[in-house]
């Protein structure tokens, strides 16, 4: 029987897209050191470290060990994961198998990346096959388009959607002093914004950021001790997806996300996901993943994702928030943006997300991770045990 | 005297990473390159458990792992799956926008692949428009020995 998993102490740089004065390893130690301060802890109380980041987007690779001062991983255990935008969801998961399997009774989970420092449009495309894919790539952005005009084309959804997506991200980003992108915007603006790749425009991908994220995870026993308020990792699955690149449609396969959330909801026996978990921080890449995912999921039926944000669902406000943090459309430093989300699931579990918290009382929350190519992790929390 | 350069507070330290590299394309697609460059035929490949019929072409079957041999030719007749189109310019693109890129499923295949979707209107784009391959005169055994997939002409 594994031993339980919990998160007592979370710390979160603010996000942006220039920061100068501090390099990598100043930023992952501000954020390592908030996260300490939160658990109460220091680091010889730390057994693990996990180190999340994506070699080549800051063209050099295997800089965990490059950072080992800043991090505190010196004469500890652990390793670097690097798994494109699952970085951060794939960090916390291995931090739960390490702590779970009593290899360790805590583990420091850090995800960074600092994207004005290097190509990561040029290094995201050495992902696609070279041979078959790689002439007809742009970054991430073509195949987050091609997946948006997909679910456009088969669900009946208007190009507006994304707006208000977006509109709803900035009201959400603006509350969260973290975020990144922090600026208000209404449908409209959005709607007014430059063509990238059709069907998304500038404001409906997400930006490229900086900026690091780190939480510990301790044992059931001692992160009672630790913490007046840990949050639980309940559950949590991965799945990859045949994809050949970007032609997924094509292959008539289960989607990533429809995989992993089919596992979650009937292994904790969950019926009613959009009544009996109450936030769902999604890695949001781009406009039209919350209506296309909240369907693959299965939150919800097929071609009603949509018409649930249309109804303002989805809001802060709303009965089913999604991302209140801002999401990955609003603050996107790949390396973290997992861990972020994780970490802002757990903050509105304790109640301490502060203006961007939802008006729903949580209890249990959904957070995701997505990336290349088409790989999802999602992960049940809560706030109690029972 | 100082030059401004130096006067610089030291920020960063620039660089650059060059990676030249090859990728053996398997013993398939190598098929696959070989039969467009000299008949200007479009294969794919089938699965000898499953039959579904894959494209572009891989040495095992993504629905039942089974080791696959034996490719088949397709018509280079297809349908339009999903599409975008890029406002964008980056140095990785190997076009100048706009262009149309497109995922199209090739009569007979069960699976669909990339390329350009030339010769068309970017506002008549639809999911479900019939395409058809057009060749480059020049071909180098590569997958842009297909120029673009065009709108069949009703």
């Amino acid at each position: 029987m594994a031993q339980r998993v919990g998160i007592v102490g979370i710390g979160q740089t603010n996000h942006s897209g220039r920061r100068p004065y501090h390099n990598d390893g100043e930023l992952i130690y501000d954020a390592v050191s908030a996260a300490l301060a939160d658990a109460q802890l220091s680091l010889k109380d730390i057994d693990n470290v996990i180190i999340g980041n994506m070699d080549l987007f800051e063209g050099h690779s295997l800089n965990d060990a490059m950072l080992l001062d800043y991090t505190g991983a010196a004469g500890r255990s652990g390793f670097k994961m690097n798994t494109g935008g699952t970085i951060g969801t794939m960090s916390v998961i291995s931090g739960w198998y390490n702590v779970a399997s009593e290899f360790c009774d805590t583990t420091l989970v850090i995800g960074w990346e600092k994207h004005d420092e290097g190509p990561t449009t040029s290094a995201i495309t050495t992902i696609w096959d070279p041979a078959l894919n790689r002439p007809f790539e742009v970054g991430a952005i073509s195949g987050l388009s091609m997946i948006s005009s997909a679910y456009m084309a088969r669900s009946g959804c208007p190009l507006e959607i994304g707006a208000i997506v977006r509109a709803q991200a900035s009201d959400n980003a603006a509350r969260n002093p973290k975020a990144h992108l922090r600026e208000r915007y209404t449908v409209q603006d959005v709607m007014s914004a430059r063509m990238i790749l059709y069907p998304l425009n500038l404001l409906m991908i997400c930006p490229t950021s900086l900026g690091a994220c780190a939480m510990v995870l301790a044992g059931e026993k001692k992160a009672r001790k630790i913490s007046r308020k840990p949050v639980w990792i309940r559950d949590h699955a991965t799945a990859h997806q045949v994809t050949r690149g970007m032609d997924y449609s094509g292959a008539k396969v289960d989607t990533s996300m429809t995989v992993t959330g089919r596992k979650i909801f009937q292994r904790n026996h969950i019926t009613r996901p959009m009544d009996e978990i109450q936030v769902f921080e999604m890695y949001d890449p781009c406009a039209f993943c919350q209506p296309a995912w909240l369907e693959e999921f299965g939150l919800c039926e097929a071609g009603q994702g949509w018409r649930l944000i249309e109804k303002g669902v989805t809001a802060r406000e709303g009965s089913f928030p999604v991302s209140p943090s801002g999401g990955t459309l609003c603050t996107n430093a790949i390396g973290d943006t997992g861990t972020v989300r994780v970490a802002e699931a757990a903050l509105q579990l304790r109640g301490d997300a502060g203006d961007h918290q939802v008006t729903r009382d949580v209890k249990m929350a959904l957070a995701s991770g997505y990336g290349g190519m088409y790989w999802t992790d999602l992960l049940l929390l809560s706030n109690t045990l029972d | 005297m100082a030059n401004e350069a130096a006067k610089k507070e030291p920020m960063f330290t620039e660089g650059y990473v060059i990676m030249p590299y090859k990728y053996s394309v398997g013993t398939l697609a190598s098929k696959f390159f070989i039969q467009i460059r000299d008949s200007k035929k479009i294969n794919g490949v089938k699965c000898p458990k499953c039959n579904i019929v894959i494209i572009p072409p891989r040495s095992v079957c993504s629905k039942c792992f089974s080791k696959i041999e034996d490719l088949v030719e397709l018509s280079g007749k297809g349908t339009l799956v999903t599409y975008t189109v890029a406002h964008y310019d980056s140095a990785v693109q190997a076009m100048k926008p706009p262009y149309a890129i497109g995922v199209i499923k090739l009569d007979g295949a069960d699976t669909a692949i990339t390329h350009f979707i030339g010769e068309v209107d970017f506002k008549e784009l639809k999911a479900g428009m019939k395409l058809e391959a057009v060749f480059n005169e020049i071909r180098n055994a590569n997958i842009l020995d297909i120029k673009y997939f065009k709108p069949v002409k009703k």
